[in-house]
């Protein structure tokens, strides 16, 4: 179990997150203009990297913000938290 | 009455204070300190159990936890009885009773010894090849496997004692409290660190504890005495907490620790009452220090595994911290110094050794000299082949070793001994370190295994970390803390060690005999009785990969997770295949380190605790009721409520017959509902409801369907527009907090420019539903002051409104298709009004009707129920919902997905009704529906998702998705079932008043 430094709340258990899959996959503005194939890489093709993955987070029992992660998928290092809409940081 | 062993008086024992305990039926005496193993060995008792597979005589091997052979059965009742405890970790009290495990009927009779004879026929992966063949037959096989396998019995009553988890953080956490852990923990602690000390023996100081020889001493002590005195200083120190008795079980990442702590299981019986018996200790610490010490490595010769076989150090222990002889006339076969160290210290005692079979040819060591200035015979260079003794060791046979080490030479040796100490060097106890996460690395010159990279902050220190003497300990431990917490110096800086032992070791992982390797049997892994010779076969068979060929062979599965035989195995393993030992890796030590307890694991969370249930408002009317609840979710939902004896069936039936007759009354406060504001509202609802919300007037309210972003169903339920800028949306029970997490998800991520704020009041507002043909008469009754004309509120619609005092919104909307009422009152108001609804409604019939009759009565109108007739896999045109889909809107979610090449198909499941030929043949929810049974295979279409027996069409009535049923309005269709087939047609979901009158009835 990590401790994750919720950038509302401070360091807190994992218990209290819950993961949401991969960060930075934006919904399209205009779902209907996208043919199936587009549609279809945007609802379904998500990365399960082994090693630097940025990923969403949400802490459901605590203050249920979410915001962005970037995970060590091999060793679970967390490299970096930012909020929802910052920029992820470059390596 | 047998021999007594105790030979010295240690101060570790309290010989005033005699205890009586019971083995296998006969009374017993130790004393109060002994363990179970040390109290047997007193009474000149080896023999405590047989091994797994070939029903072996097994005795006590070692003095810790990684005991392979002496677990046993603790109390013999119902409700405490433990399986798998080793009795080397038990400490005795006054009343404890213990049984061997592995054997049937007794441990000196034992019909499994047979496999003995037998076991020519059962090599490694005999119950592989064996039993796989007729797959059909193996539940037979089981069942004598198990008899016979020697599971131990687990109690059959629920475990009475209290058990508790703990939350503990601290700075430093010390793992293991002997020599380096000690020094470890004075020094964090004198720096301030809140520091936490846990070790799994009742006493403190590891094996140097009860060190006391001449030739290891520090600053001019013996290291014993030394030990003692810097334990009784950092028992004073405030900040350190030291917990006993205490085995850290999982070492997680981000330095987690789960640890189990003792507190009961060594007192007297009578003295454990309204105790907690154990505690799981939740550990979160800032550094970890680990100083889990080493174990002894045993050594791999033919018949090395009969009673009176012991590690050399477990004989040291017993001689120095239990007063126990493990024997009268002691051989030792070890290839290192540590067997002379226990030779010097039975010498001392005035028990016998008769002589030490070294693997070393020469040897420069003063222990050496020592030990035969007493007279002791040193075989140098010679190597043990063989043992007799059935129940006990009696003999041993020696050879010399070739100079390669790999042949024995010359003529065989005979000598007589009741016991043999065996030393095969040092195994780093690494297990911990690995199950964080840390990398290993292979020193060369010893073989072991020792820690090279670290995956959080920690540190291990001593033997764990490869410094396998006091010199080593003393120079390395105070240099690695320094370093590790940042200091500048620590009271063992400038401490003066003397050791008299030679560092030399001769290894050999499998020692050589006289005979064939296919006719010795040298145990490699005790409790799973693998031998040398089966993982030689699990090669020869093709297996490389070390993690193949411990499941292969069971090396190294046991209770005892293989903590002695593993290292030789990897040894022999990369011998026959000629690779480096560092190569292969070790297999993964899993959590936990010594088995743990379910009581311990669960602590407080059993019974009601198990997990919380949530109630309505409405609750303990409905049990003065005698309602029966089903769960939904942690919701406790009133199911039915029979009258005079009525089964389910009868009183649904009664139910749902009453609520279209005359009324009923329905407690749906469990609805999620969710209050939502803003000025973007509106537009918020029309992106997640596939209909459009900005018409909706105020006072209004709507029915919507959400969906998932793939176009399935997700959630329904009405929401209403209570002002310009302020809706309250209900949603299904079990999907409440889900919806809620889902809206509030797009709205931080997707659409952080909209104004809309979401609260959950779904506890905070009851919700009582009255409907059928009196329901107006009755609300009338309740609500004198509201106007119930169709004109001033109709169907879909809601107005605010008092009770007595109370605020309250009154919606007239329906779930059963009959005129309806929910009244939406501040929870702690809601009974009240229940009751008066009750009250006011015995006039006119009214009837309290649980979640089965609500579910027979919506069934009726062919409403859908979310994960009942859905299942994620259903777009809404799918469930004939096309009505319910804007054309007009731009987006929602889900929308693209509503024309995917797959979600526009013809020939997906549909949701359709179904009726049965025979009008009273209720469909079993679940069942398959099929076309033609005389087709092979059978094309399955689809399956029933709702069906009942209507007491108002007086027939049953089914909702099922069938492949392509839209199209099979009056089609035939077949519910094959175990016996017979069901002959049925597809039939419009709605069955009862396809016009809508009854509600405005
Ligand atoms: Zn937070």
């Amino acid at each position: 179990m990590f401790i994750i430094n919720c950038p509302f709340c401070g360091e807190r258990e994992q218990s209290e997150f819950k993961a949401g899959g991969e960060a930075h996959i934006e919904r399209p503005k205009q779902p209907t203009e996208l043919s199936d194939d587009e549609w279809a890489e945007y609802l379904f093709m998500r990365k399960n990297i082994k090693g630097i993955q940025f990923e969403r987070w949400n802490h459901i029992h605590g203050c249920r913000k979410w915001f962005n992660m970037v995970r060590d998928t091999s060793n679970d290092e967390i490299k970096a938290i930012y909020k929802m809409g910052e920029k992820p940081p470059v390596k | 009455m047998s021999k007594n062993l105790r030979v010295k008086s240690s101060k570790f024992i309290d010989e005033t204070y005699r205890v009586s305990f019971k083995f296998n039926g006969s009374r017993y005496y130790g004393y109060k300190g002994d363990t179970l193993a040390s109290a047997l060995l007193a009474n000149d008792i080896h023999l405590v159990g047989r091994s797994f597979k070939y029903h072996r005589p097994r005795g006590i091997m070692t003095s810790g936890s990684e005991e392979p052979n002496v677990i046993v059965q603790l109390h013999n009742n119902s409700d405490r009885t433990e399986p798998n405890v080793r009795a080397t970790e038990i400490e005795i009290y006054e009343g404890l009773e213990a049984s061997s495990q592995n054997c049937w009927p007794s441990v000196n009779f034992d019909i499994g010894g047979i496999n003995n004879l037998l076991s020519p026929l059962l090599p490694a992966g005999f119950y592989y090849k064996t039993f796989m063949w007729p797959a059909s037959f193996w539940e037979k096989y089981e069942y004598f496997i198990r008899k016979s396998a020697g599971l131990g019995k687990s109690p059959t009553t629920p475990d009475p004692d209290i058990y508790e988890h703990e939350y503990i953080h601290c700075d430093v956490l010390i793992v293991g409290a002997g020599i380096s852990g000690i020094i470890a923990a004075k020094t964090a602690a004198k720096n301030g660190l809140k520091t936490l000390l846990v070790d799994e023996k009742p006493n403190l100081g590891g094996s140097t504890i009860y060190q006391n020889s001449e030739h290891f001493k520090i600053n001019n002590q013996n290291s014993g005495s030394w030990l003692e005195k810097e334990i009784n200083e950092i028992k004073k120190i405030d900040n350190l907490d030291i917990r006993i008795r205490t085995s850290v079980a999982a070492f997680h990442g981000y330095n987690f620790l789960l640890a189990r702590e003792n507190l009961t299981d060594h007192l007297p019986i009578e003295q454990r009452k309204n105790k907690t018996r154990q505690k799981l200790l939740k550990i979160r610490a800032k550094k970890v220090i680990t100083a889990t010490g080493s174990l002894e490595r045993p050594l791999i010769f033919d018949n090395n595994d009969r009673p009176g076989i012991l590690l050399s150090s477990a004989i040291k222990r017993y001689a120095d911290l239990f007063g126990v002889a493990c024997g009268e006339k002691n051989i030792f076969l070890t290839n290192n110094d540590s067997a002379y160290e226990t030779a010097i210290s039975l010498i001392q005692k005035g028990i016998k050794v008769e002589a030490i079979v070294d693997n070393r040819e020469e040897i420069e060591s003063k222990l050496l000299y020592e030990v035969e200035k007493n007279n002791v015979k040193v075989f140098k260079g010679f190597t043990i082949v063989n043992t007799n003794g059935y129940k006990k060791i009696n003999k041993v046979s020696l050879m010399k070793l070739s100079k390669d080490g790999q042949k024995v030479i010359g003529s065989k040796i005979n000598l007589s001994c009741d016991c043999l100490g065996v030393s095969g060097g040092w195994t780093p106890a690494v297990h911990l370190f690995t199950q964080s996460g840390g990398k290993l690395k292979f020193r060369e010159e010893d073989q072991v295994f020792i820690p090279n990279k670290y995956s959080s902050e920690q540190i291990s220190i001593g033997a764990c970390n490869g410094d396998l003497t006091l010199e080593d300990i003393i120079e390395n431990t105070p240099k690695y803390l320094k370093e590790f917490l940042n200091i500048k110096k620590t009271d063992y800086d400038n401490v003066e060690v003397f050791s008299s032992e030679n560092k030399s070791k001769r290894n050999i992982w499998l020692l050589p005999s006289d005979k064939i390797l296919g006719k010795t049997k040298s145990f490699v892994d005790y409790q799973n009785d693998a031998t040398a010779k089966d993982i030689k076969l699990a090669l020869r068979e093709g297996f490389r990969s070390i993690e193949h060929v411990k499941r292969y062979t069971t090396t190294g599965m046991g209770t005892d997770q293989g903590k002695l035989g593993n290292m030789h195995a990897l040894g022999i393993i990369s011998e026959t295949a000629g690779t480096k030992m560092g190569e292969h890796g070790t297999t993964t030590f899993r959590p936990p380190y010594t088995p743990l307890t379910f009581g311990t694991i669960v602590g407080r969370n059993v019974g009601e605790y198990f997990d919380i249930f949530r109630k309505t408002p409405m609750h303990e009317w409905h049990l003065k009721n005698k309602a029966e609840f089903e769960n939904v979710g942690q919701w406790k939902r009133a199911w039915y409520y029979p009258k005079n004896n009525e089964n389910m069936f009868e009183a649904v039936q009664r139910e749902s017959k009453a609520a279209r007759e005359n009324a009923g009354i329905l407690d749906a406060s469990t609805l999620g509902k969710i209050d939502i504001q803003g000025t973007d509202a509106s537009e918020f609802l029309n992106r997640v409801y596939t209909n459009a919300w900005s018409k909706l007037a105020v006072g209004k309210c709507r029915y919507g369907l959400m969906l998932n972003e793939d176009g399935m169903v997700y959630d329904d339920g009405v929401t209403t527009r209570l002002g310009e800028n302020h809706y309250i949306m209900t949603t299904t029970t079990g999907g409440a907090a889900n919806v809620l997490g889902k809206l509030e998800d797009y709205l931080q991520t997707e659409w952080p420019e909209l104004d809309v704020y979401l609260t959950s009041v779904t506890d905070h507002f009851a919700t009582i539903s009255v409907c059928g043909p009196n329901s107006k008469k009755i609300i009338s009754n309740v609500i004198p002051d509201l106007d119930l004309s169709d004109e001033n509120f109709p169907h879909m619609s809601f107005k605010n409104t008092k009770i007595g005092k109370v605020n309250c919104r009154v919606m007239r909307i329906s779930f059963t298709g009959e005129h309806s009422y929910e009244i939406n009152i501040q929870a702690n108001y809601a009974n009240s009004v229940w009751e008066k609804c009750m009250e006011v409604g015995k006039d006119f019939n009214i009837t309290p009707y649980g979640t089965e009759t609500m579910h027979l009565l919506r069934a009726e109108k062919g409403f859908i129920i979310v994960g009942q007739d859905t299942d994620a896999t259903m777009t809404p045109i799918d469930l004939q919902m096309d009505w319910i889909v804007s054309k007009k809107k731009y987006d929602f979610i889900g929308k693209r997905s509503l024309y995917r090449s797959d979600t526009i198909k013809d020939d997906r499941k549909q949701l359709v009704g179904l009726l049965t030929d025979n009008p009273n043949e209720i469909l079993e929810e679940g069942a398959q529906i099929v076309a033609d049974v005389n087709k092979s295979p059978i094309e399955m279409l689809g399956h029933v998702t709702s069906s009942y027996y209507s007491p108002n069409l007086k027939k049953s009535i089914a909702l099922g998705v069938v492949r392509g049923g839209k199209n099979m309005m009056g089609k035939k269709l077949i519910i094959p079932m175990e016996n017979k087939t069901i002959n049925v047609t597809v039939a419009d979901p709605v069955f009862l008043d396809k016009e809508n009158k009854r509600l405005n009835a």
